[in-house]
């Protein structure tokens, strides 16, 4: 059992899980107009801010047009894919049925297939959350970013991996969902896996169509301006979005698991799991926007199909639970999470430090152990 | 984005006023979008209205015929337990835009306009028969709708056209509410009456004289098994009907129309719960107990069905409702409609459930 849970007594796994429940059911309780007009409200942001950013880049040959239509399709992207894509694909605004704003129809502004995604990350990622060897979100199966992770010489250009996944993070995103390790194995089923591949595919050709041919063709003669500007728009956005996402589980002291700590696990323990594997990151509400409330990770792994907007308003009282029960609460602001998550990257290029191994599992201890 | 009824493929209207009718009963008088393909008078539609942030489906009856000015009504009565009715009766107002489904349902007139007809009606009953009525008065009155949307009515035939042009047919209404005030266009169907001598209007008021029994139609419309016959009101009266026309072997020249509320299955909210579930794409049912996930109890009985993480996060299992209600297992709440997506894997069964997967 790790130090930060070896004080917590099964009866505290039982009342974590009551509380936090609790605040579950008062929020869905009170889910209502105010909770659609701001999705609603978003929604309408984000196409104003498309539509600008499109029309202003169909003269995108006049360098100020070119940098204001950029930047405001960017922000349209980092939208769309945060606050809106990532959330409504969780189901968080599925009680509204609206058919259009649902996890079961969403196809969001990016590479990787709603569908694949929905997988790899509502049931893989945030089931498992950061135990090695199930969670495909730990260093995303080309990373060493925490020292229970063995080291391998491949891992010495890290730095260059990962900057190269901020850039083109959608489609890391987009191959996540294959699970590379099981294709390396051979353990993968051949026919699914063509499948996924062919779907991928088709995205991309239609995200391509749209960003690199439709409307670099509607600017005319300014074809290649465009297409720039897409292009530094989708990476802009890839960038963001990695950077954010990297500061959700690697930054400080992020805790790791192995995979014997899911046998009978409790809520309360799944709870637990999820408060020591998740960071957030200080900020005002813009920031909070930007990320896609993600900032609040933390509440957003506890709670996940739980409106974004609500995060920021129990995220009060997740902190007061984790004092209470002398739980660790990470966060910071964004150069701490993001220069912290870096130093990693850069250390477990390297081999070491020497004998750590995977927290067995923060697991209440058992009332009558059995005797050796 | 910019004006909701543009939407060509999701059909919409904007509730551009509420007229009050009878006690608890409005009519809503809505502009429908571009999407919208028209109807036949005596048709049904869906209404989808978004009440504190959830939307809420619902079908109706539209009151009206087709109109030259493109508006369609539906009328809505107030049911005591209707969350949604109540909702538009009372505090509904004009400016609301609503999703409408397309247009169904058999209960029209024919091609070939009978001679002599007879509609038997009870409480809200009456709204697609108003709309049958109203189009017969128009239509023998001269006062025939324009095609509203000639486009509409050129795909789909006869959707703005009645047959048999300038001929009101002989037509007897018989109709059952409490009290002469509870009469859902009460003042409309008198001044019919009144003006037009081949319409025959029997009420009744239950309050005062009791329930109408069918035993007494011979007395109201001597020839009732001869005419072509429409029946609209509660189940219980049309099962009743339905028994009386066959047994006079006249059930060929019935036509009926339940309320299609989607109420909750009976016993729903008992104790336990539990119930036959029907798992419809995959052509699987068993019994499954109020403690048992829908997704364990399918698994069990060898269905396939999508699944994840297993405690209500992920929503990898979801399935369409197709009737019955489920229970929340981590909430207790029961809840559910026809079409809901719910989770299998944190609900129940509340009595008999039939989900599409």
């Amino acid at each position: 059992m790790t130090a930060t849970t070896a004080h917590l007594t099964r009866a505290d796994y039982e009342a974590i899980a009551r509380e936090l429940d609790a605040i579950r059911d008062e929020v869905a309780g009170d889910l209502g107009e105010r909770d659609a007009a701001y999705i609603h409200r978003i929604i309408r942001l984000q196409r104003g801010l498309e539509i600008a950013g499109r029309a202003m880049l169909l003269a995108s040959s006049l360098p100020p047009a070119w940098i204001a239509g950029t930047a405001t399709l960017a922000f349209a992207k980092i939208l769309e894919n945060m606050e809106i894509g990532h959330n409504v694909m969780h189901g968080q605004w599925d009680w509204m049925r609206d058919s259009k704003i649902h996890s079961t129809t969403w196809e969001w502004d990016n590479v990787s297939p709603a569908e694949q995604w929905k997988h790899s990350h509502n049931f893989v990622h945030h089931t498992f959350t950061n135990i090695l060897g199930k969670d495909n979100d730990v260093g995303y199966g080309i990373l060493r970013v925490t020292p229970e992770q063995e080291w391998h010489w491949a891992n010495i250009p890290q730095p260059v991996y990962n900057t190269l996944l901020a850039m083109f993070f959608e489609y890391g995103v987009a191959l996540h969902d294959l699970e590379l390790n099981k294709i390396l194995e051979g353990t993968n089923d051949p026919e699914e896996t063509a499948a996924k591949l062919r779907a991928i595919g088709r995205k991309i050709r239609r995200q391509w169509g749209k960003d690199y041919l439709a409307f670099p063709l509607l600017s005319g003669p300014q074809f290649l301006a465009t297409l720039g500007a897409n292009f530094t728009a989708n990476v802009t956005r890839n960038v963001w979005a990695h950077m954010v996402i990297f500061c959700g589980h690697f930054p400080g002291d992020i805790e790791v698991f192995e995979e014997g700590r899911l046998e009978d696990e409790t809520k309360g323990e799944w709870y637990v799991r999820q408060l020591l594997g998740s960071a957030n990151i200080s900020g005002g509400p813009f920031l909070h926007l930007m990320t896609g409330n993600l900032s609040h990770q933390i509440e957003h792994h506890l709670f996940p199909d739980l409106p974004s907007n609500r995060y920021a308003e129990i995220a009060p009282r997740v902190r007061a639970l984790c004092e209470k029960y002398d739980l660790p609460y990470h966060t910071g602001s964004l150069a701490k999470q993001v220069g912290s998550t870096w130093k990693k990257i850069f250390r477990y290029a390297l081999p070491g430090p020497r004998g750590v191994v995977p927290s067995p599992s923060p697991k209440a201890p058992a009332e009558h152990p059995v005797a050796a | 984005m910019i004006n909701p009824l543009w939407s060509a493929a999701d059909p919409r209207g904007r509730i551009e006023a509420v007229r009050h009718e009878a006690p608890g009963a409005a009519t809503l008088v809505i502009r429908p979008g571009q999407a919208w393909r028209g109807h036949r008078p005596g048709q049904w539609v869906k209404i989808g209205i978004d009440i504190d942030g959830v939307r809420h489906w619902r079908t109706f009856s539209l009151s009206s015929p087709p109109r030259p000015d493109g508006r369609i009504t539906v009328t809505v009565k107030a049911g005591p337990d209707g969350f949604v009715s109540r909702h538009l009766v009372h505090a509904v107002r004009p400016g609301t835009i609503v999703h409408l489904g397309a247009a169904e349902g058999d209960f029209v007139l024919p091609p070939d306009l009978p001679e002599r007809l007879l509609f038997l009606t009870a409480g809200s009953g009456i709204t697609p028969v108003m709309a049958i009525l109203r189009a017969l008065t128009e239509r023998a009155a001269d006062r025939t709708p324009t095609p509203i949307r000639p486009r509409a009515a050129d795909r789909t035939p006869g959707v703005d056209r009645l047959p048999g042009a300038g001929r009101m047919p002989d037509v007897v209404l018989v109709h059952s509410a409490r009290t002469p005030e509870d009469v859902i266009f009460g003042a409309e169907l008198r001044a019919l009456a009144e003006r037009v001598p081949e319409l025959r209007l029997y009420e009744r008021h239950t309050g005062t004289d009791g329930r109408f029994k069918l035993a007494e139609l011979a007395d109201v419309c001597p020839d009732w098994a001869e005419r072509d016959t429409w029946a609209c009101g509660p189940s219980d009266l049309l099962d009743e009907i339905e028994a009386h026309w066959r047994t006079a072997e006249a059930g060929d020249r019935l036509r009926m129309e339940r309320f299609r509320l989607a109420l909750p299955a009976a016993g729903a909210e008992g104790e336990g719960g539990g119930g036959r579930v029907r798992f419809s794409a995959s052509d699987i049912e068993v019994d499954a107990d109020g403690s048992t996930p829908l997704l364990d109890a399918g698994e069990g009985a060898g269905a396939l069905l999508p699944s994840g993480c297993r405690m209500g996060i992920c929503y990898s299992c979801v399935g369409r409702l197709r009737s019955g209600r489920v229970r929340d297992l981590r909430t207790g709440e029961v809840h559910g409609e026809e079409g809901h997506v719910i989770q299998t894997c944190v609900s129940a069964a509340a009595g008999p459930v039939d989900i599409e997967l």
